[in-house]
């Protein structure tokens, strides 16, 4: 509240919008400010390194050259077939990056799509997603990674976009995140669907004759929006720790193309005799995740209208 | 004038020569109460609305009283068709809501609005006021450019007592009698002939409620409007309606006009609610004899038998408890359901 009492000519001047009063209360998060310029940074150096090495170059094995700590030539040192460090971790980073977004929108359609359908129509469709919610709960997530990357690994042929080639198992690895971490999502967001569809403004919708579709996407889901952003924010840095996870088993994204994730695989052998290995990628996977998450809990505090402090 | 008058006339006189804008009949409203994990099956009903019949002429203001949870808002919500009654008839000017589909259903919806209870949920509160007004028209087609639609909402903002250069706010920036003129704002927007007002005053500061009631009245004389005024504020009810309907967990009990209602209740439930309005002038208040009711409302998912309203009646006799009495007219359109009348 403002503590100030207002005179007729306050409100005569443009008042507040909802985007400047969240502005306002992101701001006083200084570790989200934190999170918010180290993403920053971290994108710059993903992308803005290419152009100071090709990916050719990240990609090139000079066994001469193995294992090397960092050196003038090699700042970062060399891997297990002599491959800059530094130029992967500039590659590993733009995909495990993209991974990251790309899986989490993934996720955060299904999570919405299934939330919304259960919490505005109910009844048996309600009752069938969210059992299937529930069975996907159950099935522990690293069981359901592992099988389906078996399954599915190889089955994508490699992807040529903009001149650049990805790896297939890119894209399998980004559905695969995508469809074991949608449930919590679709829970939160069929809980807020089933409490805003009674309020009286989306009866009034309907008493006006605005098409269901119309109720969902513009009346309902705009106010449930933020939990949704909270949730997806966080599934950024969940989708590049899973994506770690199953390249550091060796089931994720294929050599060649780097991701911070199957840099760290192998580096399991070298853990006290070479320790850049694993440093730098796992150093980058740590700050990216952290900085995600304190933007999270940011956004959390900014989006929550019950929160009037400014 | 005369004319008019003489039709007037004929239309309390004989219903049947001029049919009334709204007709209600033996409407129906269960809310089932379900169990299972998949397959849901009913254990039970919440019988919120219990065959109600009413109609409601042109330019006419039915009041519906009764207390908490006795099913008057159900009622118009069901009316309106926002929730599927379970059974019933409901003609809005002669169309028929229950069977409607598409664009027969969107006209309808056009005639029909909605005043709601709480100003603070019946916005979208991440809309503009500009957004909220014209929505019915951007629904129904009504202008064919943005312009139009708000000069149109600029129009409406000055007919319900707002400035038009709020137009671009957002409701949070509002007072809750100012949202309340905008929720009518809204209401109005599709120029509909009959709107359920669903206690929209009881929300309100003292001080505010006379204002929104006063613009109700002054907008029903100006647009002809029709209203079914749902309220538990009785001497509000006696102020704005010209006919009142009492309402008794799920079942109409008494319906007259307003000044025959107030002055000579028949049914012993009217009875003890006219006892608890309070008066103004302290010796009648002395004199006042309040009727003070037994017990608690039943619940509605397990009305007792009989009349409704047996097991707290200062008058029930055996016939009570075992038949349902009968709606009927006690003279002069006054309807009642006892049978101690």
């Amino acid at each position: 509240m403002v503590g100030v009492s207002r005179s007729v000519d306050d409100l005569l001047t443009p008042p507040l919008t909802l985007r400047q009063l969240m502005w306002l209360r992101f701001r006083r998060h200084k570790m989200a400010l934190f999170g918010v310029a180290m993403l920053i940074l971290l994108v710059i150096y993903s992308f803005g390194g290419a152009f100071f090495f090709s990916e050719a170059y990240a990609n090139t094995t000079n066994t001469k050259m193995r294992l090397q700590p960092p050196m003038a030539g090699h700042p970062f040192g060399t891997d297990t077939v002599g491959r800059d460090i530094l130029a992967r971790t500039i590659y590993g980073g733009q995909i495990s990056l993209i991974i990251g977004l790309t899986a989490a929108l993934v996720e955060t359609i299904i999570g919405v799509l299934v939330g919304a359908l259960a919490g505005y129509y109910g009844g048996l469709l309600d009752s069938v997603l969210m059992r299937v919610t529930e069975a996907m709960l159950s099935v522990p997530q690293l069981f359901l990674l592992i099988v389906m990357a078996k399954f599915f690994g190889g089955q994508i042929p490699d992807l040529t976009v903009m001149g650049r080639t990805f790896s297939g198992s890119v894209i399998v690895i980004i559905s695969i995140i995508g469809v074991t971490s949608w449930m919590y999502l679709a829970r939160i967001v069929r809980a807020e669907f089933l409490s805003l569809k009674e309020n009286e403004f989306v009866l009034a919708a309907r008493a006006i004759g605005t098409p269901r579709w119309q109720i969902i996407f513009q009346h309902i889901l705009p106010n449930s929006i933020a939990p949704i952003i909270v949730s997806a924010t966080l599934g950024v840095a969940g989708a590049i720790g899973t994506e770690a996870y199953i390249s550091f088993l060796g089931m994720g994204v294929r050599p060649p193309t780097a991701t911070w994730g199957n840099m760290l695989d192998g580096a399991y052998n070298y853990i006290e005799t070479a320790p850049w290995l694993w440093i730098f990628p796992g150093m980058l996977i740590v700050l990216t995740v952290l900085s995600i998450n304190f933007v999270g809990d940011g956004l959390r505090d900014a989006l929550d209208p019950r929160s009037r402090a400014t | 004038m005369n004319t008019y008058d003489g039709i007037n006339l004929t239309a309390t006189a004989a219903a049947d020569t001029a049919p009334p804008l709204v007709e209600i009949q033996n409407l129906v409203k269960h809310f089932p109460i379900t169990r299972g994990i998949l397959i849901q099956r009913q254990v039970g009903a919440v019988q919120a609305v219990d065959g109600v019949s009413f109609t409601i002429t042109q330019g006419e203001t039915l009041g519906l009283v009764g207390e908490s949870g006795c099913g008057k808002t159900t009622a118009g919500r069901t009316i309106l068709g926002l929730y599927p009654a379970t059974a019933g008839v409901v003609r809005i000017d002669g169309q028929d809501l229950m069977t409607a589909k598409g664009a027969d259903m969107l006209a309808i919806r056009r005639k029909a609005q909605m005043i709601f209870q709480d100003p603070f949920a019946s916005l979208n509160p991440r809309w503009t006021v500009n957004a909220i007004i014209s929505e019915p028209l951007r629904v129904h087609k009504l202008f064919q450019s943005e312009q139009e639609r708000s000069e149109r909402v600029r129009d409406l903002l000055e007919l319900v007592g707002l400035s038009p250069r709020l137009a671009n706010r957002f409701p949070h920036e509002f007072s809750g009698g100012q949202r309340q003129r905008i929720g009518i704002a809204r209401a109005l927007a599709s120029d509909p002939e009959f709107i359920v007002c669903d206690e929209p005053i009881s929300a309100l500061d003292v001080s505010i409620q006379a204002q929104v009631v006063n613009l109700l009245e002054d907008l029903q004389d100006q647009l002809g409007l029709t209203y079914l005024f749902i309220a538990h504020d009785l001497s509000m009810v006696r102020h704005i309606c010209d006919r009142v309907a009492v309402m008794y967990l799920g079942k109409l009990v008494e319906l007259a006009q307003k000044d025959e209602l107030y002055e000579n209740p028949l049914h012993p439930y009217t009875q003890a609610l006219l006892s608890a309005v309070p008066l103004p002038d302290p010796a009648a208040a002395r004199r006042q004899r309040r009727i003070i009711l037994e017990g608690d409302v039943p619940s509605p998912s397990n009305p007792p038998p009989g009349c409704r309203f047996h097991t707290r009646c200062p008058r029930t006799g055996d016939r009570c408890a075992e038949s349902e009495p009968v709606w009927r007219d006690a003279g002069g359109e006054h309807f009642v359901a006892c049978h101690s009348v």
